[in-house]
């Protein structure tokens, strides 16, 4: 939702960035306030990963010029765990599998360190397998899935709602969703986009990085960016997001070219 | 990331200290007199002497094995001193007793003997370089008929038994080192546990290398007689020196009929320095033999330490439906080398054998999983289980699996299971997306890997094992 006089969680300004040499992102500006929902759409390959990833810090991605300013402090003098800690969270495109490690312990980790670094309480494991448990039941997933190895042999739906788990817990200021929605089911969108639902309030933000209008049924946008070639070249309310639906991209690109001739 | 990483693993060795103990050093070199010379020391019975002198006889004939795959300087075992013993009161009744100089080295090493005994009630055969110094809890074992004590005092106490036994698991002849051990060895745990009883504590001893340039000939042997079961566990760290130091020693295990031998081991030996330079050969020989009905030989090891690791944890499945099992995790960092596993031999009908080993390597190390498995034409009816799982953190290191299976019956079974896998980067990015820093995230990749083994581990050890990996290996990714 907007609100009046709200504070900036996020603000990008005309970044550009590079991975092995090539450059992706190019000049991206965007805002985004306390309260609001942002949708990013896109072709494939447009660089909403990598504006995802490089938010949260991850070290493949060379940023080559412009600013990002997360709740009024420099995000690249952060690592990405402080990032984290201070409340961005990305729920990847593909999470990664992690053998070996259980996910109870994983998550319980993550949680008190996180925890701990907010200055509030950490949970001992009896007190974190209610908690945990409590927010598993609203997402619907079996606790079965707290004794697995993280993510190890998960369905790709699986894995989406155990990272939408994550960022229920982790309560974060910032929450980045790149395509949460590909890969779930109907009732898994419909409850994975409750649960994103119940995070968003006055005090943080979301992106979703999207291919289909349908998760916008459920989680309402504030806005509708459209990315092409490394920047976001064109911004609307829901409705944009329909009109993607029904005519495709194309159009965007060429009405973005003709009105940058026009006023050249 | 990478060079949080680097810095993470590169932490200095934390037990690096030499204490001042005054020790009682023999000259370098060997020969038959140096033997008789540490024999006479050691007032030791005729017999013993001539174990010695045969086995010295043996070795000169002997080469130094070239097939494992590690590499090293030549060993000038005429630049070695082949006696040293701190210079104390054998015989202490109480940790009272024991020299304070002594007990500071262990404070020092994190783990306070007093505080370790009085919370995990192990009984603790301290070995200070050569000599053993202090035994505890001798009274409670003896109780109920145990014997534990040093090799020298088994020797004069309980001469008949260290006789009966000595060698018969490792002859003197097995290979280089162990023959060498054969002439040379000054000290080491003597436990032996009578028919029908169940030890009622674990029993501990802790190593420590203290002399410069002292090779180290440790000697034990273990004996459990039919019904009886013990479990033995045996940890060491070293001072940071930065010449090497040879290590070869000799572990004996016999359990008879329905016997039940646990021996855990965490080995923290100084490794040498992140260049390469320095640290402990540990190249020991240990073998249990599984001679009675329903016996059973199960080695535990937790491999951290010393710059190369030459070891074999070995059963001999002699008894019908004997059990031997080999859990190990072996860590490599830095330009340390590690060609480690074991050697499962069945002879007895439906003997079974279960293999787990878990290899790690950081830095420009090399860590070899080498393997036997070998049923005999008499045992039918054998199974073996092998897992063998290396790691790879980094991009400089090198893991290797050499397995031997050898069958000369077609009633058995036997499994081979290998894995090779890798931390990567972006397994880091995830943990650091959810504000877990590379040092931890490292940690729990490690111990989730190494799961199946720490669980074999008594508890107050796995949770030393647990904090030694972390240290050893935390942020070593590239
Ligand atoms: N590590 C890399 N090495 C080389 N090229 C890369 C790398 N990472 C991303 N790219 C390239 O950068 C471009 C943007 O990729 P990105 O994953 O950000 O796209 P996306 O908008 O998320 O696409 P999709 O909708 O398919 O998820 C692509 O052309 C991709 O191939
Ligand atoms: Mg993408």
């Amino acid at each position: 939702m907007i609100y009046p006089d709200s504070k900036i969680v996020l603000e990008v300004r005309g970044l550009c960035a590079s991975v092995n040499g090539t450059e992706i992102l190019k000049g991206l500006d965007l805002t985004v306030r306390r309260g609001e929902v942002h949708a990013i759409m896109g072709p494939n390959g447009s660089g909403k990963s990598t504006f995802s990833k490089i938010l949260a810090g991850h070290s493949a991605y060379e940023v080559t010029g412009g600013t990002v300013m997360f709740e009024g402090q420099n995000l690249f003098d952060m690592e990405p765990e402080e990032r984290a800690r201070a409340g961005v969270f990305l729920a990847f495109q593909y999470p990664i599998e992690i053998p070996g490690v259980i996910n109870s312990q994983f998550l319980r980790l993550t949680y008190n360190t996180v925890q701990t670094h907010r200055d509030k309480e950490e949970l001992d494991p009896l007190e974190f397998d209610d908690y945990v448990r409590e927010k598993m039941k609203l997402l619907e997933m079996s606790p079965d899935f707290l004794e697995r190895s993280v993510n190890e042999g998960f369905s790709g739906g699986e894995k989406k709602r155990n990272e939408i788990l994550q960022m229920a817990m982790l309560d974060p200021r910032l929450a980045i969703l790149d395509e949460t929605d590909s890969g779930l089911d109907i009732d898994a969108l419909r409850i994975v986009a409750n649960g994103v639902n119940q995070l968003a309030g006055k005090d943080n933000a979301i992106v979703m990085v999207t291919h289909y209008q349908r998760l916008l049924n459920y989680i309402v946008p504030d806005y509708v960016h459209v990315m092409e070639a490394g920047r976001i070249i064109k911004t609307g309310d829901k409705e944009l997001a329909l009109e993607l639906e029904a005519r495709g991209y194309d159009w965007v690109g060429a009405e973005c070219k003709a009105a940058s001739e026009a006023a050249a | 990331m990478s060079a949080t990483l680097q810095n993470l693993v590169n932490q200095p060795y934390k037990h690096g200290f030499v204490t001042s103990i005054e020790s009682d050093v023999a000259p370098k070199g060997l020969n038959a007199d140096t033997i008789r010379m540490i024999s006479a020391k050691k007032k030791e019975p005729e017999w013993l002497l001539e174990f010695r002198l045969k086995s010295y006889e043996a070795w000169l004939k002997m080469e130094e094995p070239t097939w494992p795959n590690v590499h090293y300087p030549k060993i000038d075992f005429q630049e070695i001193s082949y006696y040293s013993a701190p210079k104390q009161k054998p015989k202490l009744k109480s940790m009272d007793e024991v020299d304070p100089e002594l007990l500071r080295t262990f404070e020092k090493l994190g783990v306070p003997l007093h505080e370790r005994m009085a919370l995990a009630g192990v009984a603790v055969d301290v070995i200070f370089d050569s000599v053993s110094v202090a035994t505890t809890y001798k009274d409670k074992l003896a109780e109920v008929g145990i014997i534990f004590c040093s090799m020298s005092e088994a020797v004069q106490d309980h001469p008949e038994l260290v006789q009966k036994y000595l060698g018969t698991v490792i002859p003197s002849t097995d290979n280089f080192y162990a023959a060498l051990n054969s002439a040379v060895f000054t000290d080491g745990s003597f436990c032996y546990i009578p028919k029908g009883v169940k030890c009622p504590m674990d029993l501990s001893t802790y190593f420590r290398i203290n002399t410069e340039e002292s090779g180290q000939f440790e000697r034990t042997l273990i004996v459990a007689e039919e019904g009886a079961s013990v479990s033995y566990l045996e940890g060491c760290t070293a001072p940071a020196f930065s010449s090497n130091q040879l290590h070869a020693a000799v572990v004996e295990l016999v359990a008879l009929d329905n016997a039940d031998i646990k021996y855990s081991t965490v080995q923290n030996w100084y490794a040498g320095d992140e260049k390469g330079v320095g640290g402990i050969y540990n190249f020991v020989t240990k073998r249990g033999l599984a001679k009675g009905v329903n016996s059973r030989i199960s080695w535990t090891q937790v491999e951290t330490g010393s710059a190369i690791t030459w070891k074999y944890p070995s059963c001999v499945l002699l008894g019908d439906n004997s059990v031997g099992e080999f859990y190990s995790v072996a860590v490599t960092n830095h330009y340390q080398q590690a060609d480690t596993g074991t050697k499962m031999i069945h002879i007895g009908k439906n003997t079974r054998s279960t293999i787990v080993s878990k290899g790690i390597s950081a830095g420009h190390s090399n860590n070899s999983y080498r393997g036997l498995v070998k049923v005999a034409p008499s045992a039918t009816g054998a199974r073996n289980y092998s897992q063998c799982d290396s790691m790879l953190v980094g991009h400089h290191s090198g893991a290797h699996t050499f397995p031997y299976i050898q069958v000369a019956n077609n009633c058995s079974q036997v499994e081979h299971e290998a894995s090779t896998s890798k931390i990567g980067e972006d397994q880091l990015f995830y943990f650091a997306q959810r504000g877990i820093d590379a040092e931890a995230a490292v940690s729990m990749i490690i111990n989730g890997f190494c799961k199946d083994v720490f669980q074999q581990l008594p508890m107050e050890f796995a949770v030393e094992a647990t904090a030694l990996l972390s240290f050893k290996l935390e942020g070593s990714v590239g």
